[in-house]
């Protein structure tokens, strides 16, 4: 019976976000032109955006969270995917670019006649769609089994994650990779033949980062319900123990990395069309680093925080950015280190902690009158 | 005075020498020599044609590259004559839009008036052919033997039939051994061009003993022009082909010694830098992401003594080359200071959580980062090396520079202290204690968060003291010390988190496979390449070079 009603609580959350989320791109096509209700295509690209951070936190929350492996290259899938999806956004330029051929821009400049072996099959949408998915899975499985099969853990696996990040970031610099080196990919045009500067494209973008979110949240709630899950957080809390119990914990870190890469990835090719570019400087180091600063300030091992991390960071990043260039990262670093001290289990924790401070009262008071 | 007698011997006396004789007797700031040649200089300009060529063999004594400079105003016309009522100047209009008095050199403040009657003064076309004679060997005469080197080298090159009797002359009285054997080798390339079948033959044998690098190129044609004539197997052809491949060894040789030299100051600086990490990190299990910054404050703390030496002393007084010796132990203590603080506030809540000590500190670099941008521009700041770090040893024709060599005995001394500090002294044993045990050292009376801060601090510092060397060989910026915090991470798992002689080892093989594979792959390349060849590393040894044996589980 509580189970249900727990489950009931949870759904309505589910549909109140839902439906909350839906109301931006509703706003943008039936809304009002001008007003406090009107929203341009501008804001809905932009939280567009927001949305596709919320699910790179999320795929990291399955790690860092849930599973206590705390990856600094998260960023790297994200980006991975980004490529992928770049990679088909190019080719669908076509003779639209600034030399008119039928090859990528900056392929022309630096002396390409014809294209690549490798970049051939991305005109077409499904292989970048599985692409998408199967590279940063592909990197994760070599890396993860690599690292997991040697027993790196704690600190040594993110300092190794960070490192592979590092590396691969410095590889995509250069211009002989074929992807760009420092540019990287820019100027799109359309997807699956739709103008992305049309608000309908906007808005469909959108939408699809709200359903990806939403998937990953039941991926997420599946998860943590099954088997599998209870095993994940097991791992988290004690790895020997379910070690000894006779579980692989290998093979369960390695399923639950290359799955958080895969979705790590599919947020990647939703972002970049709602960015309109993308360049290595998406894989450094720090950027995996901030993403662990929004699972932080929301809320780490719970399922809505990172969500809320994300968006808030952002928005306040936002406006930061934009009001006081010099100080930003000097706020970001004193909300991190007091996140870190004083709130460990972010937003959603401080929320947790005053609901039962309030409870406690009441119950205290009720056996006062009784 | 010799040679003021010389030029009045040899000269009429003009108005204009009064002046100069005045500065001569008054002036003692010049050396003797330049003194001579600019005056010497200045009455060639000034001379009639009798006279001409017994200056023009005088200025040939002189080794003086001013005469080149002055020279090269005269051919350019920038070289003028001021003529008034009681004397005529020779001036020189520099390339610093000043007048200078050529016989001296001295900066001169014109009137407008005196600069619109100027005149400019024009070499005749003979003498001109005749200096420049004199100038190219000039550098033969340097003072300076490098110079002397230099010039022997261009001149041989040019493969010039007139530089010979140059060259000849110079060896006869050239006491250098160096600069002896660079006129040898430059003579010897000479004479591949212009000497005869015989002496062709004995260059090729001299220059391949040489193991001459310029002779390469030369060698090459000589082959190619013996097989077009058809005569691939002439003793000459024999003997450029033998010397090709002993040059090519050597050459290799030196490249192949090169990168190891390189690689192993390359270790030294990551040595010092990753030893202060593999204390804060392997005894006090805390991830210090801030240590980068820390080497910054190490590069800024020697920006800042250069600057207050520069504004005390000037950039070119004696005391200048003091400010590196002053600012490597003040690196060390600012920053173990500005660690204390750190250690005090915020990293003693963090011991035990590995985890949230590296996101902590991660936000703590952060601040730092744009603090240094806040404060001293988001450019790098200049520093200037001392004149003492500037130049090569050179041993067997391969050359260390000073500063990495320096580096290198820097990287030795933090070995030496941190192991004497951490074996032979009582703080060295309380913190091998509380690294061990946390819990039963605090039970056995040592002051465990007096430990803890002071073992911070000794991080810090070391890695501000790799900051301040690294101001000597890289740039000091904001993220200067982002390059290295990867790198340094790398040295402390591959030797074993909590060994400072595994910390020393891997950093060795760090730096030095970095520099050996960046020839053949590229810095990018070889870079990633040592990544992936320590993620290899760790599937072989997990623990790192040198794990330590516990029967405990960590959870």
């Amino acid at each position: 019976m509580k189970l249900t009603s727990e489950l009931k609580k949870e759904l309505g959350v589910f549909g109140l976000v839902a439906g909350l989320l839906m109301l931006l791109p509703m706003l943008n096509a039936w809304g009002p032109d001008s007003g406090t209700l009107a929203v341009s295509s501008f804001q809905v690209s932009l939280w567009g955006k927001y949305l596709t951070f919320a699910i790179l936190a999320m795929s990291l929350n399955l790690l860092w969270g849930y599973t206590g492996l705390l990856c600094l290259c998260q960023s790297l899938f994200f980006a991975l995917g980004g490529y992928a999806m770049g990679m088909y956004l190019m080719l669908m330029i076509g003779d639209r670019g600034a030399y008119g051929g039928p090859l990528p821009d900056f392929m022309v400049f630096t002396g390409y006649t014809e294209l690549p072996v490798h970049w051939q099959p991305f005109s077409s949408f499904l292989f970048a769609a599985g692409a998408v998915l199967w590279v940063p899975g592909l990197v994760a499985l070599i890396f993860g089994f690599l690292a997991f099969r040697s027993r790196i853990k704690g600190v040594y696996f993110s300092i190794l994650t960070q490192a592979l990040t590092y590396a691969v970031c410095l590889l995509f610099f250069r211009n002989d990779l074929t992807f760009g080196g420092n540019n990287g990919f820019t100027d799109f045009k359309d997807v699956l033949g739709f103008d992305l500067n049309a608000p309908g494209t906007t808005r469909a973008l959108y939408i699809a980062s709200v359903v990806l979110l939403l998937t990953t949240y039941g991926i997420t709630s599946g998860l943590l319900a099954s088997k599998f899950g209870k095993i994940q957080q097991a791992i988290r809390d004690s790895e020997n123990r379910v070690l000894f119990s006779g579980y692989s914990t290998t093979s369960f870190k390695l399923t639950i990395f290359c799955l958080s890469a895969m979705i790590a990835g599919a947020a990647g090719a939703l972002y970049v069309p709602q960015v309109g570019g993308i360049n290595p400087s998406l894989m450094e180091a720090a950027k995996s680093l901030e993403v662990v600063v929004w699972v932080a300030v929301g809320g780490r091992g719970t399922k809505w925080g990172p969500v809320i991390g994300a968006i808030v960071v952002n928005v306040l990043k936002s406006y930061t950015t934009q009001a006081f260039p010099d100080y930003w990262l000097i706020m970001m670093g004193t909300m991190f280190v007091l996140v870190v001290l004083f709130m460990p289990n972010g937003m959603v924790g401080v929320y947790r902690q005053l609901k039962n401070k309030i409870a406690r009262k009441r119950s205290l008071q009720t056996e006062a009158a009784a | 005075m010799i040679v003021r007698l010389k030029i009045l011997s040899l000269n009429v006396v003009k108005n204009w020498l009064c002046v100069v004789g005045a500065m001569f007797l008054f002036g003692g700031v010049l050396s003797a020599q330049e003194r001579g040649a600019r005056l010497v200089l200045s009455e060639l300009i000034l001379a009639d044609a009798a006279t001409q060529p017994a200056l023009l063999e005088e200025i040939s004594e002189y080794g003086d590259l001013v005469i080149a400079e002055i020279y090269e105003a005269w051919r350019t016309g920038a070289v003028y004559t001021l003529k008034t009522d009681s004397d005529i100047r020779l001036l020189q209009f520099t390339d610093l839009q000043e007048w200078t008095l050529v016989a001296t050199g001295e900066v001169l403040a014109l009137t407008e008036a005196e600069i619109a009657v100027v005149e400019k003064e024009r070499a005749a076309r003979k003498t001109r052919k005749l200096m420049k004679g004199i100038i190219d060997t000039l550098g033969l005469k340097a003072a300076n033997s490098d110079v002397r080197i230099d010039s022997a080298i261009k001149m041989g090159r040019s493969q010039k039939l007139e530089f010979v009797p140059a060259l000849e002359a110079r060896l006869k009285v050239e006491t250098d051994s160096k600069v002896k054997q660079a006129l040898q080798e430059a003579l010897a390339i000479s004479l591949l061009k212009n000497g005869d079948a015989e002496q062709q033959l004995a260059s090729v044998k001299e220059l391949t003993g040489f193991k001459s690098v310029a002779a390469r190129g030369l060698f090459e044609e000589i082959l190619q022009a013996e097989q077009e004539s058809s005569r691939p197997d002439s003793a000459l052809a024999m003997a450029s082909q033998n010397g090709l491949v002993v040059i090519e060894e050597h050459v290799n040789l030196m490249e192949f010694l090169g990168s190891f030299f390189r690689g192993f100051s390359t270790g030294s600086v990551l040595l010092i830098v990753s030893f202060g990490l593999a204390i804060t990190f392997g005894l006090m299990g805390i991830i210090n992401m801030a240590h980068g910054e820390f080497v910054a404050i190490g590069g800024y703390t020697t920006f800042m003594v250069q600057t207050f030496f520069i504004n005390t002393f000037g950039l070119s007084s004696s005391a200048f080359g003091w400010y590196f010796v002053v600012s490597l132990p003040l690196s060390f203590l600012v920053a173990a200071a500005f660690g204390l603080l750190l250690e005090k506030s915020v990293i003693r809540f963090l011991y035990r959580r590995p985890l949230e000590s590296l996101l902590c500190t991660w936000g703590i670099s952060m601040i730092m980062q744009q603090g240094f941008r806040l404060i001293f521009g988001a450019a790098n700041v200049q520093v200037n090396n001392p004149t003492w770090l500037m130049g090569n040893l050179s041993i067997g024709g391969f050359s260390m520079s000073y500063t990495r060599l320096f580096i290198m005995l820097i990287a030795l001394v933090v070995v030496l202290g941190t192991w004497l500090l951490l074996r032979k002294t009582n703080l060295g044993l309380h913190i091998r204690a509380v690294m061990q045990n946390r819990d039963m050292a605090s039970s056995l009376g040592i002051p465990v968060s007096r430990v803890n801060s002071m073992t911070f601090a000794l991080g810090c510092g070391l890695a501000a003291l790799g900051g301040s060397v690294l101001s000597q060989i890289g740039n000091v910026g904001p993220s200067m010390g982002q390059q290295y915090i990867v790198d340094s991470f790398m040295v402390v798992v591959i030797g074993s988190v909590g060994n400072l002689l595994g910390a020393g080892i891997s950093a060795m093989g760090i730096g030095l496979s970095d520099q050996m594979l960046q020839p053949y792959l590229g810095p990018v390349m070889g870079k990633i390449s040592v990544f992936f060849i320590i993620i290899l590393f760790l599937q072989w040894r997990p623990g790192g070079l040198f794990p330590t044996r516990s029967r405990s589980l960590e959870d």
